[in-house]
């Protein structure tokens, strides 16, 4: 269910080869967000890029989601160039092989917990029943086993962070994608939940890609790519 | 994403907002209710008519004043007694089958009571040409007709009027001054909606009610031919009789079946107008419905967003909001064409219109509320299709 392609197993998880992306803002107004930015992403592996606001850190997360298609450059996920592939194939991508968590936790407000973990397998084929059961199993990990019908508002934010986690986790995805996990939380849930996204990356060989500012949550990573005004300036293995 | 998958996301949206799901809805509701039952109306008007005029008996030609062209409205009759004698001697195959008659307004009396009745001059063979049977008594003779004899037959609601609970054979009414006595009164028609009363008749010689209106016209002369296949010999037979003494422009020979086409394809336009003015309101519910999409899609920018970083593709988003918009309208029109039957039939039942529901009206109600989700659906859901997720995702 990782979406992976037999033919190119051996490729990494996933490259980023000079990718380059500007923003067209206005005649004459360019936004250089990335200037040739090249890494690797093997499979199992704990990422954190890090840099300050307008370093070009989100710029590269949307196109690491495979939400953004470079100016230049290319962004393949084992081995696939993302600019080769259209929405289906783009959709497909993302359903199957990327989990996000986003900041803002982006939970859906009218549904319940299990809801909004059963999202995004609404997007594959699998009966009903079977959504129920992966997203009842996937919110007990996150331990959450409690809360399943509550809704987001009635959720603290460190549960509303496991929930995302729990939704970001139940289609089984390759790579967990994370901007910011920890800042919208105090300190002490924050540590919690980069604990919990450090077990499951453990425990199921998922690769945890952490973008983020917070030095704390950087050194945690066993690697560190830092982001300066679009260039990575430094790229440290702990 | 299936089509269930979609239906039912449609349905979780469209139940986390009810107020506004069924404002939006009451707006298609109503067109579709007014569809339903304008043209209900319409038909029932269209029916009731032409099953006025099938009433008179089938195999009928009507010889009418003017050149038959019904747009201009009435035209002043040309005809005197001695053309219906004309038609009929030109009739193949014996007399008696045409009949003429004069019709007027008067107050009719008779021992304190009185109303203003339709008041027919006859020749002695009218009944039975328009087919309508005597209930008591007996219908007016030829030497009636021949003398003028100021005897009358009456409409069975004429009777009742006049005369209470009792007999009325061998009373007297009184038209103006003058007065008949009554020799019989005709079977029960029933009351229709549109046309006169034919129960609140009162029949006298045609000799009679010239000399009562002081006027030697006849209004028409009816035909009834011997069968369907007669019908065209006894137009051109009746046609020729009356070129001998009058202009082409005075007078037409047409069939009962013309006349119920002819009527019938008027009220089958009035139909369609009625239906399109209802529609109206349908298109104005579908405006609405494309309105609160655009809302709903600009509201929920966010969540499309969010859709597509977990997998959804264009079409599930574009599809998800295009099964909404075809939910909101489907349901007011599944609604409206309920509430539009019931309303149709509360006024078949009470009001003096008649109303018919027609599986076309039904078919058009359903068929177009659902085009009206799909064509106004389509603008909002193809934007939220396209939306960017990056933008969408970070949008407030």
């Amino acid at each position: 269910m990782s979406g992976q392609d037999p033919a190119v197993d051996d490729a990494p998880l996933l490259t980023a080869d000079d990718v380059t992306r500007v923003y067209t803002l206005g005649r004459d107004n360019e936004v250089h967000a990335l200037r040739g930015v090249s890494f690797t992403v093997d499979r199992g592996e704990h990422v954190a890029i890090v840099g300050s606001s307008g370093s070009g850190k989100s710029t590269l997360l949307n196109l690491l989601g495979a939400l953004d298609r470079p100016t230049s450059g290319h962004v393949r996920y084992h081995g696939r160039d993302v600019r080769d592939m259209d929405d289906a194939e783009l959709a497909r991508l993302r359903n199957g092989s990327i989990g996000f968590v986003f900041q803002s936790f982006q939970l859906l407000p009218r549904l319940t917990a299990l809801d909004n973990v059963i999202l995004p397998l609404v997007y594959r084929s699998s009966s009903p029943r079977e959504r129920r059961e992966r997203a009842t199993a996937a919110l007990e990990q996150v331990g959450l086993a409690d809360r399943i019908t509550h809704r987001p508002g009635e959720l603290s934010g460190g549960q509303q962070q496991r929930v995302a986690i729990a939704r970001a986790l139940v289609t089984e995805p390759a790579l967990l994608l994370a901007d910011e996990p920890t800042g919208n939380l105090d300190t002490r849930t924050g540590e919690e939940i980069m604990t919990l996204l450090e077990e499951l990356h453990r425990d199921r060989g998922t690769a945890l890609v952490v973008i983020t500012h917070e030095a704390e949550v950087a050194a945690r990573a066993a690697r560190r790519i830092e982001l300066r005004d679009g260039r990575i300036v430094t790229e440290v293995a702990a | 994403m299936s089509l269930r998958e979609s239906l039912r996301v449609a349905m979780q949206a469209l139940r986390a907002n009810r107020l506004r799901s069924a404002l939006t809805t009451l707006g298609v509701l109503i067109g579709v209710l007014s569809v339903v039952l304008l043209v209900a109306i319409g038909q029932g008007a269209r029916s009731e008519i032409t099953g006025a005029i099938e009433g008179l008996g089938s195999n009928l030609l009507f010889v009418l004043p003017g050149d038959g062209d019904f747009g201009g409205g009435p035209q002043r009759s040309s005809f005197v007694a001695d053309d219906i004698e004309r038609v009929d001697r030109s009739l193949p195959g014996g007399e008696g089958r045409a009949a003429g008659y004069v019709i007027g307004a008067e107050a009719v009396q008779a021992e304190g009571n009185r109303f203003n009745a339709t008041v027919f001059g006859i020749t002695e063979n009218y009944l039975g040409v328009v087919d309508r049977t005597i209930a008591r008594g007996q219908s007016l003779s030829r030497s009636d007709v021949a003398t003028g004899r100021r005897v009358a037959v009456l409409g069975a609601s004429s009777a009742e009027t006049l005369f209470p609970g009792q007999d009325p054979i061998g009373r007297t009414v009184s038209l103006g001054a003058i007065r008949y006595r009554v020799v019989g009164v005709l079977e029960r028609v029933g009351t229709t909606a549109f046309g006169p009363d034919v129960d609140r008749q009162v029949l006298i010689p045609i000799s009679a009610a010239q000399r009562l209106f002081g006027s030697t016209r006849v209004d028409a002369i009816f035909v009834r031919a011997e069968s369907t296949v007669g019908i065209e010999a006894d137009r051109e037979a009746a046609r020729s009789a009356l070129a001998e003494r009058l202009e082409e422009d005075e007078f037409s020979v047409v069939s009962q079946d013309e006349i119920i086409g002819v009527v019938g394809d008027i009220l089958q336009i009035l139909t369609w107008v009625l239906a399109a003015i209802a529609g109206i309101s349908l298109l104005v519910g579908g405006v609405g419905v494309s309105n609160i999409m655009l809302v709903s899609v600009s509201e929920r920018t966010r969540e499309i967003g969010l859709r597509k970083a977990l997998g959804a593709r264009t079409r599930d988003i574009t599809r998800q909001f295009l099964f909404e918009a075809v939910a909101l309208t489907g349901l007011g029109g599944v609604v409206g064409l309920a509430l539009g039957i019931g309303a149709a039939e509360l006024v078949a039942a009470f009001a003096p219109v008649p109303a018919e529901v027609t599986w076309w009206s039904i078919a058009l109600a359903l068929g177009v509320s659902v085009l009206v989700g799909l064509v106004f659906g389509v603008l909002p859901a193809r934007r939220a299709g396209q939306l960017d997720p990056v933008t969408a995702l970070r949008h407030e």
